[in-house]
C-alpha cells in the first residue's frame, strides 16, 4: 500500500431532510484503483459525487465531516473551499456517455479553454495527448472536426475520459462508466483504466462485481449509506470479514 | 410445450387485427379531414383577399402615401412604420426576454418566489393586448413622455410579447439535458461558462422559434397601438436611420409619429362605402407577405444556428 491520495473522515451527506451517507471513513490509495460496490441506493454514487462537489448543483445538499485531498490535505467539502477549484483537480466520467454536441476536438479542449491562458498550439498538444491517453487518437485523428455524436457508444465514453484527462487531474472519478456499453466496449474501458492507474488515482463505482475484481486494487462495500467493509480486492473477494459483504458478493441480495 | 396452433383462435386473432387496423385508418382519415378543413378555410380567405386586393397591388401602392382618392392611396408610411416598430420591438424584447429566462432557469433558486414569478409571466402572456396599450399610454406616453412615437409603439409591443419570449426560452433551456450541464460543471466551468458555451448555443433553435412566434404576434397587433395614439393618416416617413453626414447613424426616427399596416388596413375598411375595400385587401396581402418574410428570415437564421451545433 502506497501513499494516500484522499481520505474520508466521518463524512456525512444530507439531501434536504434525508441523510444519505453516515460517517464514512475511507482511505483512497494513490496510483491505485478503488472500486465502490453495493446495491442500488446504497450511497456509493453519492459518495463519489462528494469528491468534485457535484451535489452543490442541487439546492438543499449538506456535507458533514471531512474529505481530505492529499498531498496538501485540503478539505474538499470544507465550507470555504471553492468547488470549482476542486473540480479543476478532480475529473469525472459519468454513467451514460455525455459528450457535448460539438466537434471531437472541441469536446476535449473545453476544460482547457475554461481555464484560459493557453495558446492554440498548447491546446492542440494537450488534446492530442489526452486522446492518446484515452486510446482514442488512432481512431479519430483524421476527423477531429466531426461531431462527437457520430462516434460509437464506447468511443464516446473514451472521449469523455479524454475530456476529463485533458486538464491533468490528480484524481479521476468514474461513475459506472460501462453500464451503458456492450461487452467489447466495456473491455476497452477496463483496459484503459488499468493503463491509467500508473499515473492517476482512480475511484470507480460499479454494479458489476466481476469488473471490480478485474480492475480494482481496493474495494469498498457500501450498504444503506454506510461503509460496511473496505479492503484489498483479493482479500475482499476471497475472505470478506463481514457476513453482509459475503452475502452481497455471493449474490444473495442486491 | 404442446402444439396449440388450432385454426379457430387464429381466425379470431386475424379478425382482431383487422378491427384494430380499421380504427387506425379511420383515425388517419379523421386527422386528414381536420387538416383539410383548416387549410381550406385559409385558402378561401387568401383567395378572397387576393380577388379584392390584387388589382390594387402594384409598385405605386407600395411607394405612395395614403390619399383621399382610393386609386392613388398607398401604404408606404404603413409598411415602413411596421418595420420600424418591429425593429424596436425585437431589439427590446429579445435580449430582455432571453436574459430573464436564463436567469430564472439557470441562476434563480427554486422557491415560492420564483414559482410566483413563473406563474405571473405565464399569465401575462394571456393578458389582452389592449391592457398593454393602456399601461403604455399611462407609463410610456405620460410618465416617461416618449410621445406617440415609433419608440413608444415598439416598446408597447415588446411588453406584449416579452412573456412569450420568456416562456419559449425557458422551454428551450429546459430541453438541454442535465447531463450536458453536469459534464461542463465537472470540468471546472462557472455557471456563466456553462450557459454561454453550452446551454444557450444548444437552445438557440428553440429560442428562435419562440422569437418568430412573438414577432409574428406583434406585427399583427392594432389595439395597443391605437390606444397609445398611433396616427391613422401619415403622409410622411420617419427620419432616415442613415445620414449622409457624420455620425451617419441617426436615431431621430425613434421619436417620429407612425402608423402600421394593421391600422392602415382597419382605417380603410372602416370607411363608409366600398371605395377603399380593395386597398384594405391589398394592404392585408402585404401584411401577410411581410409576416412570411420575417418568419422566413428567422427560419433561415435558425437553420444557420443549428448547423453550428453538432448533434
Amino acid at each position: 500500500m502506497g501513499d494516500l491520495k484522499a481520505e474520508a473522515i466521518g463524512l456525512d451527506f444530507h439531501y434536504g431532510d434525508v441523510q444519505a451517507l453516515y460517517g464514512i471513513d475511507l482511505p483512497i490509495h494513490a496510483h491505485a484503483v478503488t472500486a465502490l460496490i453495493g446495491p442500488s441506493g446504497c450511497g456509493k454514487s453519492t459518495f463519489l459525487r462528494c469528491f468534485n462537489r457535484m451535489h452543490d448543483l442541487h439546492p438543499g445538499s449538506r456535507y458533514g465531516g471531512s474529505l481530505l485531498l492529499y498531498p496538501d490535505g485540503v478539505d474538499i467539502v470544507g465550507p470555504d473551499v471553492d468547488p470549482i477549484q476542486m473540480r479543476m483537480r478532480i475529473g469525472m466520467v459519468f454513467q451514460k456517455p455525455n459528450p457535448f454536441p460539438k466537434s471531437i476536438f472541441d469536446n476535449v479542449a473545453f476544460g482547457l479553454r475554461v481555464r484560459g491562458g493557453l495558446s492554440r498550439g498548447e491546446i492542440a498538444d494537450a488534446v492530442e495527448r489526452a486522446l492518446r491517453d484515452a486510446a482514442l487518437w488512432d481512431e479519430v485523428k483524421d476527423r477531429l472536426g466531426e461531431s462527437a455524436f457520430r462516434l460509437s457508444g464506447g468511443q464516446q465514453q473514451r472521449l469523455c475520459i479524454a475530456r476529463a484527462l485533458a486538464t491533468g487531474p490528480e484524481l479521476l472519478l468514474l461513475d459506472e462508466p460501462t453500464s451503458a456499453l456492450d461487452p467489447v466496449a466495456t473491455a476497452g474501458i477496463e483496459q484503459l483504466v488499468l493503463a491509467l492507474r500508473e499515473r492517476i488515482t482512480i475511484v470507480i463505482v460499479t454494479h458489476n462485481m466481476q469488473q471490480a475484481a478485474r480492475i480494482s486494487d481496493h474495494v469498498a462495500f457500501f450498504y444503506l449509506g454506510r461503509l460496511v467493509e473496505f479492503g484489498a480486492t483479493r482479500q475482499m473477494f476471497v475472505k470478506p470479514a463481514k457476513p453482509e459483504t459475503e452475502a452481497y458478493l455471493t449474490g444473495r441480495f442486491g | 410445450m404442446a402444439r396449440a396452433a388450432a385454426p379457430a383462435p387464429l381466425a379470431g386473432v386475424r379478425r382482431g387485427i383487422r378491427r384494430r387496423r380499421l380504427a387506425d385508418r379511420l383515425f388517419a382519415l379523421l386527422g386528414a379531414a381536420c387538416l383539410g378543413i383548416g387549410l381550406a378555410v385559409l385558402a378561401v380567405l387568401l383567395v378572397d383577399l387576393a380577388i379584392d386586393g390584387l388589382p390594387h397591388l402594384d409598385w405605386s401602392f407600395l411607394t405612395s402615401f395614403p390619399s383621399r382618392k382610393p386609386e392613388r392611396a398607398g401604404i408606404l408610411s404603413a409598411w415602413v412604420g411596421s418595420l420600424a416598430v418591429m425593429a424596436v420591438t425585437a431589439a427590446a424584447a429579445i435580449p430582455l426576454g432571453v436574459a430573464a429566462a436564463v436567469y430564472l432557469e439557470e441562476y434563480a433558486p427554486k422557491n415560492r418566489l420564483t414559482d410566483l414569478i413563473e406563474i405571473s409571466v405565464t399569465n401575462l402572456a394571456g393578458v389582452p393586448s389592449i391592457v398593454f396599450g393602456l399601461l403604455a399610454l399611462g407609463f410610456l406616453v405620460y410618465v416617461l413622455d416618449l410621445g406617440r412615437s415609433v419608440l413608444t409603439g415598439g416598446l408597447t409591443l415588446a411588453m406584449l410579447v416579452l412573456p412569450i419570449v420568456i416562456v419559449a426560452t425557458r422551454e428551450a433551456l429546459r430541453a438541454v439535458p442535465f447531463a450536458i450541464r453536469e459534464a461542463a460543471f465537472a470540468l471546472g466551468a462557472t455557471r456563466w461558462q456553462v450557459v454561454r458555451h453550452h446551454v444557450l448555443p444548444y437552445a438557440l433553435g428553440g429560442i428562435t422559434t419562440g422569437v418568430i412566434i412573438a414577432l409574428a404576434r406583434a406585427i399583427g397587433e392594432t389595439a395597443p397601438l391605437v390606444t397609445i395614439g398611433a396616427l391613422t393618416y401619415v403622409a410622411f416617413l420617419p427620419a432616415a436611420p442613415l445620414q449622409a453626414e457624420w455620425p451617419f447613424l441617426s436615431f431621430a426616427w425613434l421619436r417620429d409619429p407612425f402608423t402600421v399596416l394593421p391600422i392602415q388596413t382597419f382605417n380603410w375598411i372602416s370607411r363608409p362605402g366600398d371605395d377603399f375595400r380593395g386597398n384594405a385587401a391589398a394592404a392585408g396581402l402585404v401584411l401577410i407577405a411581410l409576416t412570411l418574410l420575417l418568419n422566413g428570415g428567422a427560419i433561415w437564421l435558425r437553420h444557420r444556428l443549428r448547423k453550428r451545433v453538432r448533434w
